[in-house]
């Protein structure tokens, strides 16, 4: 439909400290509405201290028909994961 | 009850009331609104308007001392019982027409709550204060579509004008002071509303003014809605809506 306001993705940070994630997607005219909606429709029940917006088709995006060379040849590459070292208790999640 | 509890009591439906009513019209939005976005923030704007009627009433039941809750406040009584303003029991109208009366209402909430969260009855400050971080969040969200339909197309625009040209007779009532008022400024509970038409007309000038707009010249304002004397044919409609289940199940609970 050519009325439709543009798409936006929104990336919510949930707690200081983590990063933002997507969180899902919306319509809006203009980036400040698209932040008002955001808030709206995905942090009315506590879920974000900060909120980022950007236009959909402004992400570049890897086509799923890739897979195969992009992903695949890190599979057989079992050294390149860090699973070989004792890590210690007091570093904590990686 | 003693005379000067009859004041704050009567103040208080007065507060509670318009947000009931303007919760309630807002409501009926839910559902209906020309975008998912729009339906969802209009519906948050709506329970944020009955959250603040639950305290408003519930302090009205208190301090009338008669036992009863906010929701017998909001579900059992009649419609010359209600205190709010004519401008909240207006219909919908167009969705235009919805955010304009949500801006004019907003702004003028938003002003009268930063004045009652300095009120000398600790009870109000602290719901003016709760309120006040909610209408925030409205006034901004309202004003700024008011300036991007004001300042539209063509036809928005047009729908945008029209809806204030029917809307500003309804904004002084606002302002009117009466007795209660005067009792209210006296205990230092809440401002004389004549003194805050100054910050409203400079908000609302200037939001309107952005989106284009022209505020009508007439002063001419109804009346009738805050007193109780004369409400306008639509609330009675709204009640048969809003308190039919309470009427025809009395006591009905979940």
């Amino acid at each position: 439909m050519k009325n439709e306001w543009p798409l936006w993705e929104v990336f919510i940070r949930g707690k200081h400290g983590t990063s933002h994630r997507h969180f899902g997607s919306l319509h809006a005219p203009d980036a400040e509405m698209a932040l008002k909606n955001a808030r709206d429709v995905y942090t009315r029940r506590n879920e974000g201290v900060s909120i980022w917006v950007v236009e959909a088709e402004n992400i570049s995006a890897s086509s799923p028909s890739d897979k195969g060379p992009l992903y695949e040849p890190s599979n057989a590459k079992v050294y390149r994961h860090p699973s070989f070292f004792d890590i210690p208790d007091d570093v904590g999640a990686m | 009850m003693p005379k000067q509890d009859e004041a704050l009591f009567q103040f208080l439906l007065r507060m509670g009331d318009n947000t009931l009513v303007l919760g309630h019209r807002v409501s009926e939005w839910c559902g209906h609104s020309p975008v998912l976005e729009e339906d969802i923030a209009l519906a948050n704007t709506a329970l944020d308007l009955i959250g603040q009627t639950q305290f408003w009433l519930g302090l009205a039941g208190e301090v009338e001392g008669k036992e009863r809750s906010a929701d017998d406040l909001a579900f059992l009584r009649d419609v010359w019982d209600f205190r709010s303003i004519l401008l909240v029991e207006l219909p919908n109208g167009d969705f235009g027409q919805t955010l304009m009366r949500q801006f004019l209402f907003d702004a003028w909430q938003s002003i009268m709550l930063g004045r009652l969260m300095s009120s000398s009855e600790k009870r109000i400050a602290d719901i003016a204060e709760k309120a006040s971080k909610e209408v925030a969040y409205h006034v901004e969200r309202s004003a700024g579509t008011v300036v991007g339909l004001g300042d539209g197309t063509e036809e928005s625009h047009q729908r945008m004008q029209a809806a204030l040209e029917y809307l500003w007779p309804y904004v002084g009532e606002m302002f009117m002071s009466d007795e209660i008022d005067a009792e209210m400024v006296k205990r230092g509970i809440a401002p004389d509303p004549t003194s805050l038409r100054e910050e409203y007309d400079a908000l609302v000038g200037r939001v309107l003014r952005e989106a284009t707009l022209t505020i009508p010249d007439d002063p001419f304002a109804h009346k009738g809605g805050k007193t109780g004397k004369q409400h306008s044919e639509h609330l009675g409609h709204i009640l048969t809506q809003m308190q039919w289940l309470q009427r025809a199940y009395p006591g009905a609970n979940w």
